[in-house]
Protein backbone atom coordinates (compact mmCIF):
# COMPACT_ATOMS: atom_id res chain seq x y z
CA UNK A 1 0.00 0.00 0.00
CA UNK A 2 2.82 2.07 1.07
CA UNK A 3 4.83 1.66 -1.87
CA UNK A 4 2.20 2.24 -4.32
CA UNK A 5 1.20 5.67 -2.73
CA UNK A 6 4.94 6.04 -3.70
CA UNK A 7 4.45 5.59 -7.37
CA UNK A 8 1.38 7.75 -7.23
CA UNK A 9 3.52 10.45 -5.61
CA UNK A 10 6.01 10.58 -7.71
CA UNK A 11 3.92 10.51 -11.10
CA UNK A 12 2.40 13.95 -9.26
CA UNK A 13 5.20 15.30 -7.78
CA UNK A 14 7.02 14.97 -11.51
CA UNK A 15 4.71 17.11 -12.72
CA UNK A 16 4.35 19.36 -9.94
CA UNK A 17 7.88 19.79 -10.55
CA UNK A 18 7.89 20.52 -14.09
CA UNK A 19 5.46 23.40 -13.79
CA UNK A 20 7.51 24.75 -11.35
CA UNK A 21 10.89 24.33 -12.78
CA UNK A 22 9.61 26.89 -15.58
CA UNK A 23 7.18 29.31 -13.06
CA UNK A 24 11.03 29.84 -11.40
CA UNK A 25 13.44 30.10 -14.13
CA UNK A 26 10.72 32.58 -14.87
CA UNK A 27 11.17 34.72 -11.50
CA UNK A 28 14.99 33.80 -11.66
CA UNK A 29 15.63 35.95 -14.45
CA UNK A 30 12.72 38.11 -15.61
CA UNK A 31 12.25 38.62 -11.41
CA UNK A 32 8.39 38.08 -11.94
CA UNK A 33 5.72 36.36 -10.53
CA UNK A 34 4.15 35.08 -14.02
CA UNK A 35 0.30 34.85 -13.10
CA UNK A 36 -0.19 33.62 -16.36
CA UNK A 37 1.27 30.42 -16.01
CA UNK A 38 -1.50 28.42 -14.99
CA UNK A 39 -3.55 29.70 -18.28
CA UNK A 40 -0.12 28.70 -20.46
CA UNK A 41 -0.41 25.30 -18.42
CA UNK A 42 -4.37 24.59 -19.57
CA UNK A 43 -3.41 25.71 -23.14
CA UNK A 44 -0.71 23.49 -23.48
CA UNK A 45 -3.26 20.59 -22.15
CA UNK A 46 -5.85 21.24 -24.90
CA UNK A 47 -3.10 21.99 -27.83
CA UNK A 48 -2.34 18.16 -26.77
CA UNK A 49 -5.83 16.88 -26.39
CA UNK A 50 -6.67 18.52 -30.28
CA UNK A 51 -3.66 16.90 -31.22
CA UNK A 52 -4.62 13.93 -30.57
CA UNK A 53 -8.30 13.65 -31.49
CA UNK A 54 -8.10 15.88 -34.87
CA UNK A 55 -4.62 14.86 -35.85
CA UNK A 56 -4.11 11.25 -34.60
CA UNK A 57 -0.50 11.85 -33.26
CA UNK A 58 1.33 9.82 -31.50
CA UNK A 59 2.93 10.59 -27.99
CA UNK A 60 5.82 12.27 -29.06
CA UNK A 61 4.34 14.60 -31.39
CA UNK A 62 1.17 15.43 -28.97
CA UNK A 63 3.92 16.66 -26.34
CA UNK A 64 5.97 18.66 -28.86
CA UNK A 65 2.54 20.17 -30.12
CA UNK A 66 1.28 21.67 -26.68
CA UNK A 67 4.98 22.57 -25.55
CA UNK A 68 4.80 24.83 -29.09
CA UNK A 69 1.77 26.73 -28.18
CA UNK A 70 2.65 27.45 -25.10
CA UNK A 71 5.75 28.17 -25.54
CA UNK A 72 4.48 30.91 -28.17
CA UNK A 73 2.20 31.79 -25.65
CA UNK A 74 5.29 32.84 -23.23
CA UNK A 75 6.59 34.61 -25.81
CA UNK A 76 3.78 36.29 -26.78
CA UNK A 77 3.01 37.50 -22.98
CA UNK A 78 6.46 38.96 -23.14
CA UNK A 79 6.03 40.47 -26.42
CA UNK A 80 3.11 42.23 -25.68
CA UNK A 81 2.77 42.59 -21.78
CA UNK A 82 5.82 42.00 -19.51
CA UNK A 83 9.11 42.87 -21.90
CA UNK A 84 7.39 46.66 -22.67
CA UNK A 85 7.27 47.40 -19.28
CA UNK A 86 11.04 46.50 -19.03
CA UNK A 87 11.96 49.48 -20.86
CA UNK A 88 10.16 52.04 -18.20
CA UNK A 89 10.91 51.77 -14.97
CA UNK A 90 7.10 51.16 -13.64
CA UNK A 91 5.28 50.11 -10.08
CA UNK A 92 7.53 46.75 -9.59
CA UNK A 93 4.25 45.12 -9.44
CA UNK A 94 3.29 45.92 -13.04
CA UNK A 95 4.27 42.89 -14.59
CA UNK A 96 2.45 40.61 -12.04
CA UNK A 97 -0.49 42.67 -12.95
CA UNK A 98 0.36 42.38 -16.40
CA UNK A 99 0.49 38.20 -16.83
CA UNK A 100 -3.00 38.49 -14.47
CA UNK A 101 -4.63 40.49 -17.34
CA UNK A 102 -2.97 38.07 -19.87
CA UNK A 103 -4.07 35.13 -17.78
CA UNK A 104 -8.04 36.39 -17.84
CA UNK A 105 -8.00 37.29 -21.31
CA UNK A 106 -6.61 33.07 -21.93
CA UNK A 107 -9.20 31.59 -19.80
CA UNK A 108 -11.85 33.32 -20.59
CA UNK A 109 -11.38 32.65 -24.33
CA UNK A 110 -10.99 29.29 -23.85
CA UNK A 111 -14.10 29.35 -22.03
CA UNK A 112 -15.69 30.83 -24.56
CA UNK A 113 -14.24 28.05 -27.76
CA UNK A 114 -14.40 25.08 -25.44
CA UNK A 115 -16.95 25.82 -22.59
CA UNK A 116 -17.07 24.39 -19.09
CA UNK A 117 -17.03 20.64 -19.50
CA UNK A 118 -14.47 18.27 -19.15
CA UNK A 119 -12.68 16.77 -21.72
CA UNK A 120 -10.92 13.50 -22.29
CA UNK A 121 -8.13 11.96 -24.39
CA UNK A 122 -9.24 8.97 -26.43
CA UNK A 123 -9.77 5.21 -24.54
CA UNK A 124 -6.43 3.58 -25.55
CA UNK A 125 -4.52 6.60 -26.18
CA UNK A 126 -1.47 5.12 -24.14
CA UNK A 127 -2.36 1.42 -23.28
CA UNK A 128 -3.03 0.24 -19.51
CA UNK A 129 -0.76 -2.07 -18.81
CA UNK A 130 1.34 -1.92 -15.58
CA UNK A 131 5.19 -3.06 -14.73
CA UNK A 132 6.11 -4.69 -11.24
CA UNK A 133 9.02 -3.01 -10.22
CA UNK A 134 10.62 -4.24 -6.80
CA UNK A 135 7.00 -4.68 -5.15
CA UNK A 136 5.70 -1.47 -7.10
CA UNK A 137 3.01 -1.68 -9.09
CA UNK A 138 3.88 1.13 -12.06
CA UNK A 139 1.41 1.66 -15.24
CA UNK A 140 2.66 2.38 -18.48
CA UNK A 141 1.48 5.95 -18.08
CA UNK A 142 3.04 6.67 -14.75
CA UNK A 143 6.51 5.66 -16.33
CA UNK A 144 5.50 8.00 -19.01
CA UNK A 145 4.96 10.99 -17.14
CA UNK A 146 7.95 10.09 -14.71
CA UNK A 147 10.36 9.62 -17.83
CA UNK A 148 9.08 12.54 -19.72
CA UNK A 149 9.57 15.24 -16.90
CA UNK A 150 12.82 13.78 -15.45
CA UNK A 151 13.92 14.12 -19.54
CA UNK A 152 12.70 17.43 -19.84
CA UNK A 153 14.20 18.57 -16.89
CA UNK A 154 17.64 16.97 -17.53
CA UNK A 155 17.86 19.02 -21.20
CA UNK A 156 16.71 22.22 -19.12
CA UNK A 157 20.06 21.70 -17.22
CA UNK A 158 22.60 20.46 -19.65
CA UNK A 159 20.89 24.02 -21.47
CA UNK A 160 21.38 25.86 -19.02
CA UNK A 161 24.91 24.99 -18.00
CA UNK A 162 26.35 23.34 -20.80
CA UNK A 163 25.51 25.76 -23.60
CA UNK A 164 25.78 29.31 -25.01
CA UNK A 165 22.25 30.54 -24.87
CA UNK A 166 22.15 28.79 -21.71
CA UNK A 167 25.37 30.58 -20.12
CA UNK A 168 24.23 33.67 -21.17
CA UNK A 169 20.33 33.06 -19.40
CA UNK A 170 22.23 32.37 -15.97
CA UNK A 171 24.24 35.61 -16.55
CA UNK A 172 21.31 37.73 -17.00
CA UNK A 173 20.02 36.08 -14.21
CA UNK A 174 22.99 36.88 -12.46
CA UNK A 175 22.94 40.56 -13.28
CA UNK A 176 21.00 41.92 -16.42
CA UNK A 177 23.18 45.35 -16.33
CA UNK A 178 26.36 43.27 -16.12
CA UNK A 179 25.03 41.09 -18.90
CA UNK A 180 24.49 43.35 -21.10
CA UNK A 181 27.47 44.99 -20.73
CA UNK A 182 29.45 41.57 -21.58
CA UNK A 183 27.78 41.60 -25.26
CA UNK A 184 24.93 39.39 -24.72
CA UNK A 185 21.42 40.12 -26.22
CA UNK A 186 19.11 41.09 -22.63
CA UNK A 187 16.15 40.94 -24.16
CA UNK A 188 16.34 38.60 -26.62
CA UNK A 189 17.24 35.90 -23.40
CA UNK A 190 14.15 37.14 -21.64
CA UNK A 191 12.19 35.80 -24.43
CA UNK A 192 13.89 32.87 -24.80
CA UNK A 193 13.32 32.08 -20.96
CA UNK A 194 9.70 32.81 -20.94
CA UNK A 195 9.23 30.71 -24.21
CA UNK A 196 10.94 27.99 -22.59
CA UNK A 197 9.79 28.51 -19.36
CA UNK A 198 5.82 27.98 -20.75
CA UNK A 199 6.73 25.35 -22.81
CA UNK A 200 7.68 23.23 -20.05
CA UNK A 201 4.52 24.50 -18.30
CA UNK A 202 2.82 23.20 -21.42
CA UNK A 203 4.52 19.72 -20.98
CA UNK A 204 3.50 20.29 -17.83
CA UNK A 205 -0.15 20.25 -18.75
CA UNK A 206 -0.68 17.96 -21.24
CA UNK A 207 0.92 15.60 -18.82
CA UNK A 208 -1.69 16.17 -16.10
CA UNK A 209 -4.33 16.02 -18.93
CA UNK A 210 -3.32 12.08 -19.06
CA UNK A 211 -2.32 11.30 -15.44
CA UNK A 212 -6.15 12.49 -14.44
CA UNK A 213 -7.52 12.03 -17.84
CA UNK A 214 -10.04 14.94 -17.59
CA UNK A 215 -8.84 18.24 -19.44
CA UNK A 216 -10.95 21.23 -18.70
CA UNK A 217 -10.56 25.45 -19.04
CA UNK A 218 -10.34 26.02 -14.96
CA UNK A 219 -7.42 23.56 -14.68
CA UNK A 220 -5.15 26.41 -14.28
CA UNK A 221 -5.71 27.93 -11.04
CA UNK A 222 -5.38 24.72 -9.03
CA UNK A 223 -1.79 24.05 -10.72
CA UNK A 224 -0.98 27.89 -10.07
CA UNK A 225 -1.65 27.56 -6.35
CA UNK A 226 0.81 24.90 -6.49
CA UNK A 227 3.30 26.24 -8.31
CA UNK A 228 3.55 28.80 -6.63
CA UNK A 229 3.77 26.49 -2.97
CA UNK A 230 6.66 24.76 -4.84
CA UNK A 231 9.09 27.47 -5.52
CA UNK A 232 8.50 28.95 -2.14
CA UNK A 233 9.30 25.62 -1.15
CA UNK A 234 12.08 24.97 -3.06
CA UNK A 235 13.66 29.40 -2.81
CA UNK A 236 12.51 31.15 -5.37
CA UNK A 237 14.50 30.99 -8.76
CA UNK A 238 16.26 28.16 -7.62
CA UNK A 239 15.87 25.19 -10.32
CA UNK A 240 16.80 22.23 -7.97
CA UNK A 241 14.42 23.42 -5.34
CA UNK A 242 11.51 23.87 -7.54
CA UNK A 243 12.39 19.75 -8.43
CA UNK A 244 12.77 19.21 -5.00
CA UNK A 245 9.62 21.14 -3.61
CA UNK A 246 7.49 19.75 -6.57
CA UNK A 247 7.86 16.17 -5.24
CA UNK A 248 7.99 16.93 -1.78
CA UNK A 249 4.60 18.79 -2.65
CA UNK A 250 3.41 15.81 -4.88
CA UNK A 251 4.22 13.21 -1.51
CA UNK A 252 2.77 15.29 0.64
CA UNK A 253 -0.63 15.24 -1.08
CA UNK A 254 -0.49 11.51 -1.64
CA UNK A 255 0.34 10.75 1.88
CA UNK A 256 -2.01 13.59 3.64
CA UNK A 257 -5.17 12.06 1.31
CA UNK A 258 -4.18 8.04 2.12
CA UNK A 259 -3.50 8.56 5.27
CA UNK A 260 -5.21 11.73 6.86
CA UNK A 261 -8.16 13.48 4.73
CA UNK A 262 -8.93 14.25 1.52
CA UNK A 263 -10.54 16.69 2.55
CA UNK A 264 -7.52 18.73 3.99
CA UNK A 265 -5.06 18.06 1.15
CA UNK A 266 -5.01 21.84 -0.21
CA UNK A 267 -4.86 23.39 3.77
CA UNK A 268 -2.00 20.44 4.42
CA UNK A 269 -0.04 21.89 1.25
CA UNK A 270 -0.46 25.14 2.16
CA UNK A 271 -0.37 25.36 5.84
CA UNK A 272 3.08 23.69 4.90
CA UNK A 273 3.70 26.54 2.84
CA UNK A 274 2.74 29.14 5.27
CA UNK A 275 4.75 27.55 7.74
CA UNK A 276 7.83 27.72 5.89
CA UNK A 277 7.63 31.47 4.77
CA UNK A 278 7.24 32.02 8.88
CA UNK A 279 10.17 29.98 9.85
CA UNK A 280 12.68 29.93 6.61
CA UNK A 281 11.10 32.60 4.11
CA UNK A 282 14.22 31.82 1.72
CA UNK A 283 12.82 28.21 1.23
CA UNK A 284 15.18 25.01 1.54
CA UNK A 285 17.85 26.17 -1.40
CA UNK A 286 16.83 29.93 -1.49
CA UNK A 287 19.19 32.59 -0.83
CA UNK A 288 18.25 35.43 1.75
CA UNK A 289 17.53 38.14 -1.21
CA UNK A 290 15.85 41.27 -0.37
CA UNK A 291 14.02 42.06 -3.70
CA UNK A 292 10.98 44.09 -4.47
CA UNK A 293 9.57 42.14 -6.99
CA UNK B 1 -40.78 57.53 -15.64
CA UNK B 2 -41.11 56.41 -12.55
CA UNK B 3 -42.04 53.35 -13.33
CA UNK B 4 -39.05 53.12 -15.37
CA UNK B 5 -37.01 54.09 -12.79
CA UNK B 6 -38.45 51.88 -10.50
CA UNK B 7 -37.80 48.23 -12.83
CA UNK B 8 -34.37 49.76 -13.54
CA UNK B 9 -33.70 50.02 -9.81
CA UNK B 10 -35.41 46.80 -9.57
CA UNK B 11 -32.88 45.00 -12.37
CA UNK B 12 -30.06 46.98 -11.26
CA UNK B 13 -29.73 47.13 -7.32
CA UNK B 14 -27.75 44.18 -6.95
CA UNK B 15 -25.39 45.81 -8.98
CA UNK B 16 -25.17 49.16 -7.16
CA UNK B 17 -24.65 47.38 -3.74
CA UNK B 18 -21.95 45.09 -5.36
CA UNK B 19 -20.48 48.25 -6.47
CA UNK B 20 -20.39 49.43 -2.90
CA UNK B 21 -18.89 46.48 -1.55
CA UNK B 22 -15.90 46.13 -4.08
CA UNK B 23 -15.23 49.47 -3.77
CA UNK B 24 -14.74 49.01 0.32
CA UNK B 25 -12.62 46.38 -0.70
CA UNK B 26 -10.64 47.83 -2.83
CA UNK B 27 -10.08 50.49 0.04
CA UNK B 28 -9.41 47.66 2.35
CA UNK B 29 -6.14 47.00 -0.25
CA UNK B 30 -5.54 50.07 -0.62
CA UNK B 31 -4.41 51.15 2.76
CA UNK B 32 -1.65 47.81 2.62
CA UNK B 33 -0.62 49.47 -0.49
CA UNK B 34 0.01 52.42 0.54
CA UNK B 35 2.46 51.01 2.72
CA UNK B 36 3.89 49.88 -0.20
CA UNK B 37 2.47 46.01 1.15
CA UNK B 38 1.16 43.65 -1.21
CA UNK B 39 -1.82 41.57 0.57
CA UNK B 40 -3.16 38.88 -0.98
CA UNK B 41 -5.20 37.75 2.11
CA UNK B 42 -7.86 40.40 1.88
CA UNK B 43 -10.53 37.84 0.05
CA UNK B 44 -9.89 35.67 3.23
CA UNK B 45 -10.33 38.54 5.66
CA UNK B 46 -13.81 39.26 3.72
CA UNK B 47 -15.01 35.67 4.06
CA UNK B 48 -14.21 35.89 7.70
CA UNK B 49 -15.94 38.90 7.93
CA UNK B 50 -18.66 37.37 5.84
CA UNK B 51 -19.32 33.90 7.90
CA UNK B 52 -18.68 35.68 11.64
CA UNK B 53 -21.88 38.37 10.43
CA UNK B 54 -23.87 35.82 8.33
CA UNK B 55 -23.51 33.21 11.36
CA UNK B 56 -24.17 35.26 14.45
CA UNK B 57 -27.20 36.77 12.74
CA UNK B 58 -28.33 33.54 11.66
CA UNK B 59 -28.09 31.70 14.46
CA UNK B 60 -27.03 33.94 17.38
CA UNK B 61 -30.20 36.61 16.26
CA UNK B 62 -27.50 39.21 16.77
CA UNK B 63 -28.73 42.51 15.85
CA UNK B 64 -27.49 43.05 12.07
CA UNK B 65 -24.96 46.33 13.37
CA UNK B 66 -23.44 44.37 15.86
CA UNK B 67 -22.89 41.37 13.53
CA UNK B 68 -21.35 43.70 10.83
CA UNK B 69 -18.96 45.34 13.99
CA UNK B 70 -18.30 41.36 15.03
CA UNK B 71 -17.55 40.78 11.47
CA UNK B 72 -15.01 43.64 11.45
CA UNK B 73 -13.30 42.87 14.26
CA UNK B 74 -12.42 38.82 13.98
CA UNK B 75 -10.72 39.12 11.07
CA UNK B 76 -8.70 42.15 12.27
CA UNK B 77 -7.78 39.97 15.10
CA UNK B 78 -7.00 37.27 12.99
CA UNK B 79 -4.58 40.20 10.63
CA UNK B 80 -2.50 41.02 14.04
CA UNK B 81 -2.19 37.63 14.70
CA UNK B 82 -0.52 36.65 11.50
CA UNK B 83 0.56 39.94 10.49
CA UNK B 84 3.56 40.08 13.36
CA UNK B 85 5.26 37.36 12.02
CA UNK B 86 4.48 37.90 8.32
CA UNK B 87 5.02 41.34 8.12
CA UNK B 88 8.58 41.04 9.03
CA UNK B 89 8.34 39.27 5.16
CA UNK B 90 8.54 41.88 2.21
CA UNK B 91 7.67 42.14 -1.61
CA UNK B 92 6.78 38.76 -3.36
CA UNK B 93 6.66 36.92 0.12
CA UNK B 94 4.71 38.72 2.09
CA UNK B 95 2.28 38.22 -0.90
CA UNK B 96 2.87 34.48 -1.20
CA UNK B 97 2.41 34.03 2.44
CA UNK B 98 -1.03 36.03 2.13
CA UNK B 99 -2.05 34.02 -0.64
CA UNK B 100 -1.21 30.52 1.20
CA UNK B 101 -2.95 32.24 4.55
CA UNK B 102 -5.74 33.10 2.06
CA UNK B 103 -6.01 29.14 1.14
CA UNK B 104 -5.91 28.01 4.57
CA UNK B 105 -8.83 30.06 5.57
CA UNK B 106 -11.02 28.92 2.14
CA UNK B 107 -9.96 25.17 2.79
CA UNK B 108 -11.12 25.40 6.82
CA UNK B 109 -14.33 26.75 5.39
CA UNK B 110 -14.74 23.93 3.07
CA UNK B 111 -14.10 21.35 5.46
CA UNK B 112 -16.04 23.02 8.85
CA UNK B 113 -19.91 21.96 9.99
CA UNK B 114 -20.82 25.35 11.25
CA UNK B 115 -19.74 27.15 7.68
CA UNK B 116 -22.07 24.16 5.90
CA UNK B 117 -18.93 23.42 3.84
CA UNK B 118 -18.99 23.45 0.40
CA UNK B 119 -22.46 24.00 -0.31
CA UNK B 120 -21.67 27.39 1.97
CA UNK B 121 -24.53 29.02 3.88
CA UNK B 122 -28.18 29.46 2.50
CA UNK B 123 -30.72 31.78 3.58
CA UNK B 124 -28.78 34.55 5.04
CA UNK B 125 -31.35 36.97 6.16
CA UNK B 126 -31.69 40.16 3.77
CA UNK B 127 -30.84 42.83 5.86
CA UNK B 128 -28.20 45.13 3.87
CA UNK B 129 -29.61 48.37 2.87
CA UNK B 130 -28.68 50.99 0.37
CA UNK B 131 -28.20 53.68 3.34
CA UNK B 132 -25.78 51.08 5.50
CA UNK B 133 -23.51 50.57 2.49
CA UNK B 134 -23.58 54.70 1.80
CA UNK B 135 -23.11 55.43 5.70
CA UNK B 136 -20.08 52.89 5.81
CA UNK B 137 -18.45 54.22 2.79
CA UNK B 138 -19.07 57.68 4.01
CA UNK B 139 -17.34 57.02 7.32
CA UNK B 140 -14.10 55.38 5.17
CA UNK B 141 -13.99 57.94 2.41
CA UNK B 142 -13.95 60.42 5.79
CA UNK B 143 -11.06 58.47 7.29
CA UNK B 144 -9.16 58.12 4.51
CA UNK B 145 -8.88 61.45 3.68
CA UNK B 146 -8.33 62.36 7.47
CA UNK B 147 -5.20 59.75 7.12
CA UNK B 148 -3.52 60.96 4.72
CA UNK B 149 -2.36 64.32 6.76
CA UNK B 150 -2.33 62.65 10.16
CA UNK B 151 0.65 61.26 11.78
CA UNK B 152 -0.41 57.49 10.88
CA UNK B 153 -0.87 58.34 6.89
CA UNK B 154 2.31 60.31 6.90
CA UNK B 155 4.22 57.25 8.34
CA UNK B 156 2.83 54.97 5.97
CA UNK B 157 3.85 56.84 3.09
CA UNK B 158 7.41 57.37 4.87
CA UNK B 159 7.74 53.59 4.86
CA UNK B 160 6.17 53.15 1.03
CA UNK B 161 8.94 55.81 0.10
CA UNK B 162 11.76 53.92 2.00
CA UNK B 163 11.17 51.71 4.29
CA UNK B 164 15.11 51.47 5.75
CA UNK B 165 15.26 55.35 5.92
CA UNK B 166 12.03 55.42 7.98
CA UNK B 167 13.32 53.09 10.43
CA UNK B 168 16.72 54.84 10.52
CA UNK B 169 14.61 57.75 11.42
CA UNK B 170 12.87 56.16 14.50
CA UNK B 171 9.86 55.11 12.77
CA UNK B 172 8.76 51.64 14.23
CA UNK B 173 7.40 49.92 10.71
CA UNK B 174 6.86 46.43 11.65
CA UNK B 175 4.41 48.47 14.06
CA UNK B 176 2.58 50.25 11.42
CA UNK B 177 2.67 47.57 8.79
CA UNK B 178 0.45 45.20 11.44
CA UNK B 179 -1.67 48.34 12.29
CA UNK B 180 -2.34 49.12 8.26
CA UNK B 181 -3.02 45.12 7.26
CA UNK B 182 -5.57 44.81 10.63
CA UNK B 183 -7.37 48.04 9.46
CA UNK B 184 -7.68 46.55 6.05
CA UNK B 185 -8.91 43.39 7.28
CA UNK B 186 -11.48 45.18 8.94
CA UNK B 187 -12.60 47.16 6.65
CA UNK B 188 -12.62 43.49 4.51
CA UNK B 189 -14.44 41.83 7.04
CA UNK B 190 -17.21 44.75 7.16
CA UNK B 191 -17.44 44.43 3.56
CA UNK B 192 -17.65 40.73 4.00
CA UNK B 193 -20.89 40.89 6.83
CA UNK B 194 -22.24 44.34 4.29
CA UNK B 195 -22.52 41.57 1.34
CA UNK B 196 -23.24 38.36 2.85
CA UNK B 197 -26.29 40.02 3.80
CA UNK B 198 -27.65 41.10 0.09
CA UNK B 199 -26.17 38.03 -1.60
CA UNK B 200 -28.65 35.93 0.30
CA UNK B 201 -25.91 33.00 -0.30
CA UNK B 202 -22.29 32.51 0.58
CA UNK B 203 -19.82 30.09 -0.25
CA UNK B 204 -15.79 29.61 0.60
CA UNK B 205 -15.15 29.96 -3.61
CA UNK B 206 -16.35 33.63 -3.28
CA UNK B 207 -13.17 34.10 -0.77
CA UNK B 208 -10.55 32.14 -2.80
CA UNK B 209 -7.43 33.26 -4.67
CA UNK B 210 -9.54 34.82 -7.72
CA UNK B 211 -11.58 37.39 -5.74
CA UNK B 212 -8.15 38.28 -3.82
CA UNK B 213 -6.53 38.71 -7.45
CA UNK B 214 -9.73 40.73 -8.28
CA UNK B 215 -9.34 43.17 -5.10
CA UNK B 216 -5.94 43.83 -5.88
CA UNK B 217 -6.91 44.69 -9.78
CA UNK B 218 -9.69 47.21 -8.32
CA UNK B 219 -6.77 49.46 -6.71
CA UNK B 220 -3.67 49.15 -9.24
CA UNK B 221 -6.32 49.71 -12.42
CA UNK B 222 -7.86 53.07 -10.56
CA UNK B 223 -4.50 53.91 -9.21
CA UNK B 224 -3.08 53.44 -5.50
CA UNK B 225 -2.24 57.20 -5.15
CA UNK B 226 -4.83 58.63 -4.03
CA UNK B 227 -8.21 57.04 -2.29
CA UNK B 228 -10.49 58.15 -5.79
CA UNK B 229 -8.41 55.20 -7.22
CA UNK B 230 -9.30 52.25 -6.08
CA UNK B 231 -13.28 53.43 -5.69
CA UNK B 232 -13.02 54.34 -9.29
CA UNK B 233 -11.32 51.10 -10.64
CA UNK B 234 -13.72 49.03 -8.50
CA UNK B 235 -16.45 50.82 -10.14
CA UNK B 236 -15.65 50.13 -13.95
CA UNK B 237 -14.33 46.52 -13.48
CA UNK B 238 -17.63 45.70 -11.48
CA UNK B 239 -20.01 47.76 -14.21
CA UNK B 240 -18.31 46.51 -17.08
CA UNK B 241 -19.28 42.92 -17.10
CA UNK B 242 -22.55 43.91 -17.16
CA UNK B 243 -22.23 46.31 -20.06
CA UNK B 244 -21.02 43.80 -22.10
CA UNK B 245 -22.81 40.75 -20.95
CA UNK B 246 -23.99 40.59 -24.72
CA UNK B 247 -20.26 38.81 -25.14
CA UNK B 248 -20.67 35.94 -22.85
CA UNK B 249 -18.04 34.48 -21.24
CA UNK B 250 -15.63 36.51 -23.79
CA UNK B 251 -16.82 39.51 -21.22
CA UNK B 252 -14.42 38.64 -19.06
CA UNK B 253 -11.45 38.92 -21.47
CA UNK B 254 -12.23 42.41 -22.17
CA UNK B 255 -11.51 42.65 -18.27
CA UNK B 256 -7.72 41.60 -19.04
CA UNK B 257 -7.58 43.55 -22.14
CA UNK B 258 -8.33 46.58 -20.22
CA UNK B 259 -6.16 45.77 -17.32
CA UNK B 260 -2.97 45.11 -19.48
CA UNK B 261 -3.79 48.42 -21.64
CA UNK B 262 -3.84 50.08 -18.16
CA UNK B 263 -0.71 48.45 -16.52
CA UNK B 264 1.35 50.00 -20.38
CA UNK B 265 0.17 53.16 -21.05
CA UNK B 266 -1.47 54.55 -17.45
CA UNK B 267 1.46 53.32 -14.88
CA UNK B 268 0.20 55.24 -11.88
CA UNK B 269 -3.80 53.71 -12.80
CA UNK B 270 -6.72 55.93 -13.68
CA UNK B 271 -6.72 58.39 -11.14
CA UNK B 272 -3.54 59.73 -10.33
CA UNK B 273 -3.04 62.26 -7.24
CA UNK B 274 -2.64 65.43 -10.24
CA UNK B 275 -5.60 64.18 -12.31
CA UNK B 276 -8.48 66.13 -10.75
CA UNK B 277 -6.09 69.42 -11.13
CA UNK B 278 -5.11 68.35 -15.10
CA UNK B 279 -9.18 68.20 -15.72
CA UNK B 280 -9.10 71.19 -14.11
CA UNK B 281 -6.60 72.95 -16.20
CA UNK B 282 -7.97 71.21 -19.09
CA UNK B 283 -11.33 72.71 -19.24
CA UNK B 284 -10.49 76.19 -18.35
CA UNK B 285 -8.36 75.88 -21.05
CA UNK B 286 -11.61 75.43 -23.59
CA UNK B 287 -13.14 77.98 -22.02
CA UNK B 288 -10.77 80.25 -22.67
CA UNK B 289 -10.32 79.43 -26.60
Amino acid sequence: MFLQQIANALALGAVYSLFAIGFTLIFGVLEVITLAHGAVFMMGAFAGLIAVTKFNAGLASTLLASMIVSGLAGYLIDLIAVGPLRKRKFHHLAPMIATIGCATIITSTYQGIFGAEAYRFPFDFVPSTSYDIGGIQLTLLQLIIIGISLFLMIVLIFFLNKTRWGKAVRAVAENPKTAALLGIPVEQVFRLTMSISSAFGGAAGVLTGLNFNTIHTFMGGPILHRGIAVIILGGMGDIRGAMAGGLILGFSEILSVAYISSDFRDAISFGLLFLILLVRPSGIFGKVIERKG
Amino acid sequence: MSDLITSFWQTYNTLFYTVFVHGMLALSIYITLSCGQLSLGNAAFMGIGAYTAALLTMKAGAPFGLSLIAGGFLPAAVALIIGIPTLRLSGVYLAMATLGFGEVVRVVFLNMKITGGSLGLNGVPLKTELWHLILVMGILIYFFIKLRNSRFGRILEAINEDEVAASVMGIRATYYKVWAFAIGAFIAGVAGGLNAHFTFFISPREYGFEPAVDILTFAILGGTRTLWGPLAGSTILSILPELFRFLGPYRLALNGIILVLVVLYLPNGIVDRDTFSNLKKFFKKEENA
